[in-house]
Parts: structure tokens; C-alpha cells; sequence
């Protein structure tokens, strides 16, 4: 009875103890007690010290927020067309969305990358990865659209990218779906050992260019996510892995069964004198490669037909595998290059390698076995340190530059701060609810700027006031500058966002696009001035050469199209002065509007089904006399005689 | 009897500063708004007028149009010969520095003064002309309400700040001017002596 007793009374303080633990926490999180509201604050007019590129997850984009008061300034399209910017419905940006499946309107976004020059921020491009139909993207920080994307061949959930080189020599790109190889029909159960992982190396030229420069076939596990060295490790490039049990169904079961799995350690420089020495294989394929020029302000897509391959079994000394335990989601280099950090996310601790004791490792042959040729690492002569009992779930870690690292723990719902090298967790905060990556400007670079952190949360529930069932995702932002983190903001994100790149907002600001010299528009369709406005009948199909100015459309009465006419509206805006852009919309159109920069042109595909006049007007509030920047198209029937005429007030 | 050495030096280089007109622009006109919190202007040359920034003139010529105002013109006829006089006077003041008499300094010295004005006059009613000379068809009319900008100083016009300064090229010519007046005391100054 005594013993019941002891029972029914831990039970009962259970809660008790657990609601006081949270009690403590929410206190300490609140920090209401100092100004934190001022932290914040930018003032009106000003500007904030960072910009923040934050992924969209299944919203397929990427938004631009500022910090540290958590503004909204944009949201890009990259892989998911965009009705109000006419991305994927205008004719110039078509292209981009282009695919060996044809023209793909949505992806998944992950993970954003910054370029970087000697290891630092360097504000020239931001990638971003679509996950589905495996792509990566450049965004052009200039113009903060969507400058490339190229498709990657031979992969399947393009989860471990793209992240960058030192000198973004290469963005790397890994399959988290083994597939066959190549893509066959054939029985899913007979997966191991037949399935690979295709590793892609993509080079970055310094106009931007993106190419795969090689792949690197690896065994047909999961590759989760990734990093590249820096300094001392600069060359290298470490992947993580699940799935080493290459299950193929029920892998929530199926892929937790391996106390280890690998961080695949890519010695990229090898790869490299491999390829020089033609040890790779040229293998067929269809990939497209999609590219903005902004002369043209027009895509193109191009089909690449084949890519080269490295067989790690050929070419020794290229990969080897660290054992890591328990299915290693992020895998995060600290700024000196020397500390591998592996968070196993079925696991409590965090183990981290050292980048010396690798290479030690190697040169000692110190193997435990291979994996399909390729070495495994003895696990007692490569881990450092180990992070005993952080928190549960570790997903991601970042770095503060002083020496300090926080590891992300999504069931335990928290920040970690621990100590490079003593392994001490120093600090711990709670997160709204299960956060995923966080982010600290320069965070996973060589030089980071340790004074803000950003969690990025999976679930909000109570957070916000609520909104049916689908409730924001959120960001939330803490003051890392002192011994102890502390929570500024709570901001809900668009999208679901995964990863983010923070960098000092000076490094961008001077080479954002104000506008697009009209003298430098090369479109074909371009009418620089009123003079070149013109409507051109080529069959069935119609060009309507058009300019647009405060407030009116060169022409603005058009008449003697014809029902079943395809109409291509190419219009030019013709204002030189920053933030003028102009919209137009025409009643019917079946995709969606314009919006055009200045010195732009661009062109909507417009199939009138129905006799009338029809109005045209612009969208964007540009003007006093905005309201009037409107005009007419007259539809007559498919075998009418009404000419082609078109016309602007007295004067044409 | 010939002027000193120092004081004939000095009216060939105030003869040649007059020539930096066609180096520097000589007036600016600036106009403020809140949509334009870095401003635009057209800076006036003696044979052209440019943009502040790029795009300015477009711009402000945009903004015009609405009130009915006319374009910037891009040529005028003062800008064929004004560069003629500021070469002739340059050349005169040169060879009134060789020739070396006094009185022709205090001559070119007048003469320069009377060009000015003149000048001043003639955008005076430039302005007028580019500020009251309007389309009937505007879209916005204010009864009464003019758009000429200052000759010199600033003045508010609807929602613009316009302010209109000299710039590098006219202190030049100032210079150039009061550097002959101050040949011509020099030179009479050391004929005293």
C-alpha cells in the first residue's frame, strides 16, 4: 500500500514538476522585464543592420526579411510561378520553369546559400534548392530575381543542397531518394544494391553560370543534408546519410534500425584530379539548364544531354565515411574548419569529428570495414568531443565566431549554446514550437557576425491569433551578443521555412537595381519610344508593340483583332525613374497580370474568346492620374473585316 | 603707358577662368518633393542643359507634364551663340592683357558685367516662359498658380521645393570678372607709384 502510495504521488508530481520547469522557462523567454521592444525597433525611414533570406519550404520561394525587426520586404518566386509578378505566366520567364518533365509551376525550397569569397558572405547570389523535381536556383542579389536554374539529373528529393564552396567554386547538390541507375523500370523491392545516390558538383562561373561539373555515384542511402570545408578543410565537402540499411518501405521503422549511420567525406580536389585524369564515366541523360538574361529581360531553356560521372569503387581516396550515430540530419563545419558536427536526430548527444583526426585516420588506414568500396572510418580515432544529453532530436548547428556553437533540438523544442572543444552546454532556450534549422548571420561561413540568431519554427498552434486550421510558421529571433541568449521577436514566415542566410545588410544594399536603362533593352519585342508602337497581324497571331508612361499606353485603342486571335501584348516601360513600375491587365486573360520594371519589357499571351471591346488597364497605383492609364481592345468575330488600327488620343 | 607685368597676368587669367563655362555646369536648379527624397535637377550649361542625376530631366519633365508645363527644351538658341560670346570675350580679355592699357581691363571688366546681366535676364525670362506658358489641355490646373522657378534662392511650389544656385562654372566666371576689376586697381595702383 506504501508502495502504491510513493507511486500515485510521482505520478502526480510529475505535471507538477514539468508545468514548474515550463513556468521557469516562459519567464525566463518572455524577458519582458528589460527593453527588449527597443532591440527591435527600427526606427521609421531607417533601415535595418541585416537582411535575412528566408526559404518558402512548400510556398516554393524565397522571402527577404530585414533584422533585427522582422520585416516582410519580398517574397521572390524561384520554383512556383507568382500571378502578381507574372513569373511563369509572362512569355520571358516561361523558360524558367522548364524541366526534362516539362514546364513545372511548384517546387518544395529548403535550403538558401549565400555566395561566398574566402569563406565569407559575399552578397553577389543567394541558391536556393527545389526539392521535388531536384533544381537548384541562383538569385541575383542586384535584382533579387531569380537569375538560373538548372535541373539535376539522376536525383530524386534534392534535399543536401546547395551549399557552397569556400569561393563558390561549386554548389553541391544530394539526392536524398536513391533511384535506379539510370531511371528503369523495375520491382521497388529490390531496392538495395541496385538503387545509387547521385552527389553533383555544380560549378559556379563568375558571371554566375552553372554547370554540373561532375557527379559522384555513391550507395543508395538517404543523403540528408550537407557542408563544406573551410580553411584547413577547404577541398572537402561532408554529406550526411540515413537509410544505411536501404530500406525501402516503412522507413520510419526500416531506417532507424542502424545505432550508425555515415557523414560521407567528399574530397572534392580529388574528384577533380580524377576527372582531369579522365577517370569518369560520360553518361546520357536530359537535364535543363534555364537561364534570365536581363538584356533581353527574357529566359531561355536549354536540354543538356549528358553529365560526368565519378564511381567512388574506381577512384580511391575520394570518399571515405565517418560513422555517426543515430540518422545525422545536419552536418555543420565550424568557422576554423577543424570541427565536423553531426547531429544524429534519433539521438540526445551531438558527436563531433575533428578534421585532423580524419586526415590522421586516413593516412593510418585506421579502417573499420567498407561500405561498396568505400572506407569507413574508425569512430573511436575520428569523434573529438561529444555533447552528452544536450536536448532531444538535434537537427542543425550554427556558430557565433567566439568560439561557441547552437544546436537546434526539435522534439525537446529548444536552442542549445555549447562550448567548441570543452563540450559544455552553456545556455538553453525554449522555441515556439519545434524548431527546425536556425540561422546566424554569416552563421555557416568562415566569419560569422555573432549578434542575432534566428530559430525557425515547424508549428505555431497558440502562438498567433488563430486562422482556421492552417496557422503560420514562425521565426523567432534572440540576442546572442551576451553570455545568455535572449528572446527579441516572434515573427509568423511565409511558407514553411526551413533554412535562412543572414547577411549585413551593407554588403547588398549598393548593388540593388534601381531600374533598367531602356538604351541597354535588347528584347525583340522592345518599343523603346512612342514612335516604335506598332500592332503587327501575322495570321492568327498578333503583336501588339506597346509602351507604357505616366499615365497612358502607347496605343490605347486597338482594333481589328479577331476572336480565336493569339495576342502577345509585349510592353515596354518606358519610365527611367526608380520605383515607377507599371502594371497591365486585360479582361480574360487566362494567366495573369504584368508588372513591369523600368526599362523593362514584357509580354502576356491574351486568346479573346468573345466578341466586345474589351478593357486594358494598369494595376500598379503609379501616377495621380493612374486611374486614367486605361484603354480598349475591340474584338470582332473570327471573319470580320474590322482592319488593324490602333491609336493614341489626337496624336497617331 | 603699359600696364605692370603682375596686373597684365592677371587679366589673362581672369580672360581664361571664364573659359572653365565650358568645363562646368553654371546653374542648378534642385527641385524637392517627398516621392523624390533624393531630389532631381537639371544643372544649366552655356551651351546645354543635363541632367543632375541621370534621368532627371525625364523625369522632372514627367512631373510637368501633368501641370501642362513644356518639355525641357533640349536646344535653345542662346545655347548657338552664347558660346561664341564666352570665346570672344575670353579672346578680347586676352589681348586686352597683351595689349596692356589699364582702361581695357576696366572696359572688358564692364563689358563682362553687362553680358551677365543680360544673361541673368535672359533665363529670367526663360523661366517665366517655361513657368506660365501652359497647356490649356492640362490635366491639373490651378487657377492662378504659376510654375517658374526662382532666379536665386528657394521657393515652394505645390508639393515641390524649387531651388535654384549657382554652381562651379559661374563662381569661375565671377572670378574671372572680378579678377580683371582687380587688374585694372593693381595696374593703377603701381602707375601711381
Amino acid at each position: 500500500m506504501k508502495t502504491l502510495n510513493k507511486i500515485i504521488f510521482t505520478i502526480l508530481a510529475i505535471p507538477l514538476l514539468l508545468s514548474g520547469c515550463q513556468t521557469g522557462n516562459s519567464g525566463q523567454s518572455g524577458a519582458l522585464s528589460s527593453d527588449v521592444a527597443s532591440k527591435v525597433y527600427v526606427k521609421p525611414g531607417e533601415h535595418d543592420e541585416f537582411y535575412a533570406m528566408v526559404s518558402g519550404g512548400f510556398s516554393g520561394q524565397l522571402s527577404v526579411y530585414g533584422l533585427p525587426s522582422g520585416r516582410l520586404f519580398k517574397v521572390i518566386p524561384v520554383f512556383s510561378v507568382d500571378a502578381e509578378k507574372a513569373y511563369g505566366f509572362n512569355e520571358e520567364t516561361k523558360p524558367m520553369l522548364n524541366t526534362s518533365h516539362g514546364f513545372i509551376p511548384w517546387d518544395d525550397s529548403h535550403h538558401p546559400e549565400l555566395s561566398q569569397t574566402n569563406g565569407e558572405t559575399d552578397g553577389r547570389w543567394c541558391f536556393i534548392n527545389g526539392n521535388n523535381t531536384p533544381r537548384i536556383a541562383r538569385i541575383d542579389l542586384g535584382t533579387f530575381e531569380t537569375a538560373e536554374i538548372i535541373e539535376l539529373p539522376f536525383s530524386g528529393g534534392n534535399h543536401s543542397s546547395p551549399f557552397t564552396t569556400e569561393n563558390t567554386e561549386y554548389v553541391v547538390a544530394g539526392t536524398r531518394f536513391s533511384v535506379p541507375y539510370p531511371q528503369k523500370d523495375m520491382a521497388i523491392e529490390e531496392y538495395k544494391g541496385n538503387f545509387k545516390g547521385a552527389l553533383s558538383f555544380i560549378s559556379v562561373g563568375e558571371e554566375g553560370d552553372m554547370d554540373i561539373a561532375f557527379q559522384i555515384l555513391m550507395p543508395g542511402f538517404d543523403y540528408d543534408l550537407a557542408h563544406s570545408g573551410k580553411g584547413k578543410s577547404h577541398g572537402w565537402t561532408f554529406f550526411t546519410t540515413y537509410n544505411t540499411e536501404e530500406s525501402n518501405s516503412l522507413l520510419e521503422v526500416g531506417a532507424s534500425q542502424n545505432d550508425k549511420d555515415f557523414i560521407a567525406a567528399i574530397n572534392w580536389k580529388k574528384a577533380e584530379e580524377y576527372i582531369a585524369q579522365g577517370k569518369f564515366r560520360t553518361v546520357a541523360t536530359e537535364y535543363a539548364h534555364n537561364k534570365y538574361d536581363d538584356a533581353t529581360h527574357s529566359a531561355t531553356s536549354t536540354i543538356k544531354k549528358s553529365v560526368k560521372v565519378l564511381d567512388p569503387a574506381d577512384c580511391p581516396g575520394l570518399v571515405y565515411f565517418l560513422p555517426t550515430p543515430k540518422s545525422p540530419h545536419g552536418v555543420d563545419v565550424d568557422p576554423t574548419g577543424e570541427y565536423i558536427v553531426g547531429n544524429g536526430k534519433l539521438s540526445a548527444n551531438l558527436t563531433v569529428h575533428s578534421f585532423d583526426k580524419v586526415q590522421q585516420a586516413i593516412a593510418n588506414k585506421s579502417f573499420d570495414g567498407e561500405a561498396y568500396g568505400i572506407p569507413i572510418l574508425k569512430m573511436d580515432e575520428i569523434v573529438v568531443g561529444v555533447v552528452e544529453q544536450a536536448g532531444l532530436g538535434p537537427l542543425h548547428t550554427e556558430f557565433d565566431g567566439r568560439g561557441n556553437a547552437y544546436t537546434t533540438f526539435f522534439i525537446s523544442s529548444e536552442v542549445v549554446k555549447w562550448k567548441l572543444g570543452s563540450w559544455e552546454v552553456v545556455d538553453r532556450q525554449p522555441t515556439f514550437y519545434s524548431v527546425g534549422h536556425l540561422m546566424i548571420p554569416g552563421g555557416d561561413s568562415k566569419k560569422p557576425n555573432g549578434k542575432y540568431l534566428l530559430a525557425m519554427n515547424k508549428i505555431t498552434k497558440d502562438r498567433y491569433l488563430p486562422t482556421g486550421p492552417e496557422v503560420t510558421q514562425s521565426a523567432q529571433l534572440f540576442d546572442i551578443s551576451g553570455d545568455k541568449m535572449k528572446l527579441l521577436l516572434d515573427f509568423p514566415t511565409v511558407g514553411e521555412p526551413h533554412y535562412a542566410q543572414g547577411i549585413e545588410a551593407e554588403k547588398i544594399k549598393p548593388r540593388s537595381v534601381r531600374i533598367f536603362k531602356l538604351e541597354d533593352n535588347q528584347h525583340p519585342f522592345a518599343a523603346k519610344s512612342d514612335k516604335e508602337t506598332k500592332v503587327v497581324r501575322d495570321g492568327n497571331t498578333v503583336h501588339i508593340y506597346m509602351t507604357m508612361i505616366r499615365s497612358h499606353f502607347t496605343p490605347d485603342n486597338i482594333e481589328g483583332i479577331k476572336v480565336g486571335d493569339k495576342v502577345y501584348w509585349h510592353i515596354t516601360n518606358l519610365e527611367q525613374d526608380y520605383d515607377v513600375p507599371h502594371g497591365f491587365s486585360v479582361m480574360g486573360a487566362q494567366n495573369s497580370e504584368l508588372l513591369v520594371m523600368p526599362g523593362q519589357t514584357e509580354t502576356l499571351l491574351w486568346e479573346p474568346l468573345l466578341e466586345g471591346v474589351i478593357p486594358f488597364y494598369c494595376t500598379d497605383f503609379c501616377s495621380a492620374l493612374h486611374q486614367e492609364m486605361q484603354g480598349y481592345v475591340r474584338v470582332s468575330g473570327k471573319n470580320a473585316n474590322v482592319p488593324l488600327k490602333w491609336s493614341l488620343g489626337d496624336h497617331m | 603707358m603699359k600696364a605692370s607685368l603682375t596686373s597684365r597676368i592677371l587679366m589673362i587669367i581672369g580672360a581664361l577662368l571664364i573659359l572653365a563655362l565650358f568645363i562646368f555646369p553654371m546653374w542648378n536648379i534642385t527641385l524637392e518633393a517627398p516621392q523624390y527624397p533624393e531630389a532631381i535637377g537639371m544643372d544649366i550649361w552655356v551651351n546645354k542643359i543635363t541632367d543632375h542625376n541621370p534621368n532627371d530631366l525625364k523625369n522632372i519633365n514627367l512631373m510637368n507634364h501633368y501641370v501642362g508645363m513644356n518639355a525641357i527644351p533640349e536646344k535653345i538658341p542662346e545655347f548657338e551663340y552664347f558660346p561664341y560670346i564666352v570665346i570672344g570675350m575670353s579672346i578680347l580679355g586676352i589681348i586686352f592683357g597683351w595689349i596692356g592699357r589699364r582702361n581695357l581691363f576696366l572696359v572688358w571688366f564692364c563689358m563682362m558685367v553687362i553680358l551677365g546681366t543680360l544673361g541673368m535676364y535672359d533665363f529670367y525670362l526663360w523661366e517665366y516662359d517655361y513657368g506660365h506658358n501652359l497647356d490649356p489641355t492640362a490635366a491639373i490646373k490651378v487657377p492662378g498658380q504659376a510654375y517658374q522657378p526662382p532666379l536665386i534662392g528657394s521657393k515652394v511650389i505645390l508639393n515641390f521645393k524649387a531651388i535654384s544656385s549657382p554652381m562651379i562654372g559661374a563662381y569661375f566666371l565671377f572670378t574671372g570678372i572680378l579678377t580683371a576689376l582687380i587688374a585694372y586697381f593693381v595696374a593703377r595702383k603701381q602707375a601711381k607709384q
